[in-house]
């Protein structure tokens, strides 16, 4: 119970910080994105008599929640967060901001959890497998792979992929499937749908692997050598016993532990590749923010994946004295 | 020297070295260029590759030869930036958090954590949003130092740490020396590796981060990088008009200079751990 509170309290504490960060560092760039909309508007060649331009700024602020003093900005700050309302975005002008999240949140959340179990659990039973049998000439072939696709970044995979199986191979669409608001969900919706999201899972899946394996494979090699696997040996347990129970199992732990540490980035990797398969999720969401320069919705969006992070960060840890005895006997 | 001769026995090592200096050799090369890298329309459009354009042209009439040598140097260009001044952020800090400890370390400590549970990259666009106009060379470069420099500030504290109790660090202070010369004669020498080491990961992950702010379009997209190379040969189709040496050449480029430097650091932070040293050299005899 102490162990659920400490963590809980952790938990509030990095989403506090977090969307402290988000509120201010942008002000410290000490660009106000009211008067660069008015400047983007007055340069699509439209005139504006005074009076207008002021109306504008004010709504602008308001609606960007830049009204009043900082301190008075920082508290509207957290009831939009609150609220989960963060205005209405601007490039589908009057839809808000919480619809379009709600309609896309779902399927990054769907590749985001898939995609990082898989890649978790395919990385580390095989890293383990290539740690134990390291002299192994197919744990050798392996590892050099692993040492080309590794430091290849998510955009640049996820661009040779589409490449290959989309335009010279076109076996999956370029394409994400389209999202309406009235999805019929049937067989060949799902077909679709899994067509659609086994490119983006591949690349997720096979670059995050490959970071587990490399670490699971060290720690392995580590562990094989411990004592209590040498008597093991010799009081004949059997091979795959020891490779389950008493190898893959100690070096698991760490694991657990690394994973809650890589969340973050590993979410922006998800994010990233949506932008490339046009996966209808929050990352293809946020390109096109971007590149409207609509500001609530980056701010959603952001303010959401920090809460999706640190939630799920929350949940792994609470998961954890599962796997660990020392801590549950705590 | 000895150092350096048991590192180019490893064959990563060696491969990966002379892969960076040839893409290091092909950014100097930029300087004889004979086209503007800017300007458009200098060339024929959409040729491929001939004798006169060994890499073709691309549909805004540039040579895309010439337009990969400026953008090997201009990313190199932005990640040395954001390499050395986050450097010099991430030893500061670790030093000071490291060596002070108490309450010091803690804050510290907490705001390097803070900006690692956070997903970084979404922060990052927000920024670059803000600045997007002024978003040069050198600009994109202190913005990546700006949030580059955390996981780096941990690594190089917990080294501190662990030299701050050794026995010669009491001599020093003993014998009358003062906190900076102590640092700067002692501690650097025996961190230079291992800053060397975060130095050429931070190379890699502010190229990698520069081409996704290119993709996004929240860099100047007429200064020619991997990432605006590549950003507008997806903008202009490339790949389903079937200009292969256009989208290609950015592509390659990057997972050239991306594997070599890995590969280079994987191999000093091998050479640094004495653990796996005693492997290889078990491995060799």
């Amino acid at each position: 119970m102490r162990f659920i509170i400490s963590r809980f309290v952790q938990y509030v504490l990095v989403v506090f910080c977090g969307i402290t960060a988000v509120f201010f560092i942008p002000r410290l760039t000490g660009q106000d994105p009211v008067l660069e909309i008015i400047a983007q508007i007055q340069a699509q060649g439209a005139s504006l008599d005074p009076t207008a331009v002021q109306s504008l700024m004010e709504t602008l602020k308001e609606l960007y929640g830049l009204k009043g003093s900082l301190l008075q900005q920082y508290f509207t700050m957290w009831r939009r967060v609150f609220t989960l309302d963060f205005g209405p975005s601007l490039f589908q002008f009057p839809t808000p901001v919480a619809q379009l999240l709600r309609i896309y949140l779902p399927w990054t959340i769907g590749l985001f959890v898939t995609s990082t179990i898989l890649s978790w659990v395919l990385g580390n039973i095989i890293g383990g497998f290539a740690g134990y049998f390291s002299g192994k000439p197919w744990s050798r072939i392996l590892d050099a792979i692993v040492m080309v696709i590794r430091p290849i970044p998510q955009y640049i995979f996820g661009v040779v992929l589409l490449i290959l199986f989309a335009y010279l191979w076109p076996i999956f669409p370029v394409r994400g499937p389209s999202i309406g608001r009235g999805m019929i969900i049937n067989l060949s919706f799902i077909l679709a749908i899994l067509r659609a999201s086994f490119l983006p899972a591949l690349t997720l899946v096979i670059l995050g692997g490959a970071v587990w394996f490399q670490q699971m494979k060290l720690l392995v090699q580590n562990v094989k050598r411990e004592d209590f696997v040498e008597y093991a040996r010799i009081g004949g347990v059997k091979g795959w016993r020891i490779v389950f129970r008493y190898v893959l199992k100690n070096a698991m732990l760490p694991q657990v532990t690394q994973l809650a540490l890589a969340l973050g980035q590993v979410f922006s990797g998800v994010l990233i590749v949506e932008m490339i398969f046009s996966y209808p999720g929050i990352g293809l969401l946020l390109y096109r923010g971007v590149t409207r320069g609509d500001y609530n919705l980056v701010m959603g969006i952001t303010v959401l994946s920090i809460l999706t992070v640190a939630t799920a960060t929350f949940l792994l840890d609470l998961f954890y004295p599962l796997l660990d005895p020392r801590i549950r006997h705590r | 020297m000895e150092a350096l001769r048991e590192l180019f026995r490893d064959y990563r090592f060696a491969v990966g070295f002379v892969i960076f200096l040839f893409l290091v050799a092909l950014a100097f090369l930029s300087f004889a260029s004979p086209y503007d890298p800017i300007r458009q329309l200098q060339v024929p459009r959409d040729q491929p590759p001939s004798r006169a354009h060994i890499l073709g042209t691309n549909s805004r009439g540039q040579d895309v030869f010439w337009q990969a040598t400026f953008a090997i140097r201009n990313s190199l260009i932005i990640a040395l930036i954001a390499g050395l001044v986050s450097r010099v952020v991430a030893i500061l800090v670790g030093f000071v958090a490291g060596y002070r400890g108490g309450t010091l370390d803690r804050v510290l400590m907490g705001l390097a954590d803070g900006l690692l549970v956070i997903p970084l990259f979404l922060i990052l666009v927000m920024v670059a949003m803000l600045l997007r106009g002024s978003m040069t060379l050198v600009n994109t470069g202190l913005l990546l130092a700006f949030f580059g420099w955390a996981w780096d500030a941990r690594a190089i504290r917990s080294q501190i740490l662990s030299l701050r109790e050794r026995e010669f660090t009491k001599t020093c202070v003993l014998s009358g020396h003062g906190i900076m010369s102590l640092i700067l004669r002692e501690y650097l020498p025996f961190t230079a590796p291992l800053i060397l080491s975060t130095l050429i990961n931070n190379i890699a992950w502010a190229i990698s981060m520069e081409i996704v702010l290119a993709i996004l379009g929240l860099v100047r997209l007429e200064i020619p990088t991997l990432g605006t190379m590549l950003q507008w040969a997806i903008t202009y189709q490339a790949m389903l008009l079937g200009q292969w040496w256009w989208i290609s050449t950015p592509i390659v480029l990057t997972i050239f200079l991306l594997v070599a430097l890995y590969w280079l650091s994987v191999s000093i932070s091998e050479y640094l751990d004495p653990r796996m040293r005693i492997q290889r050299i078990g491995a060799q005899s």
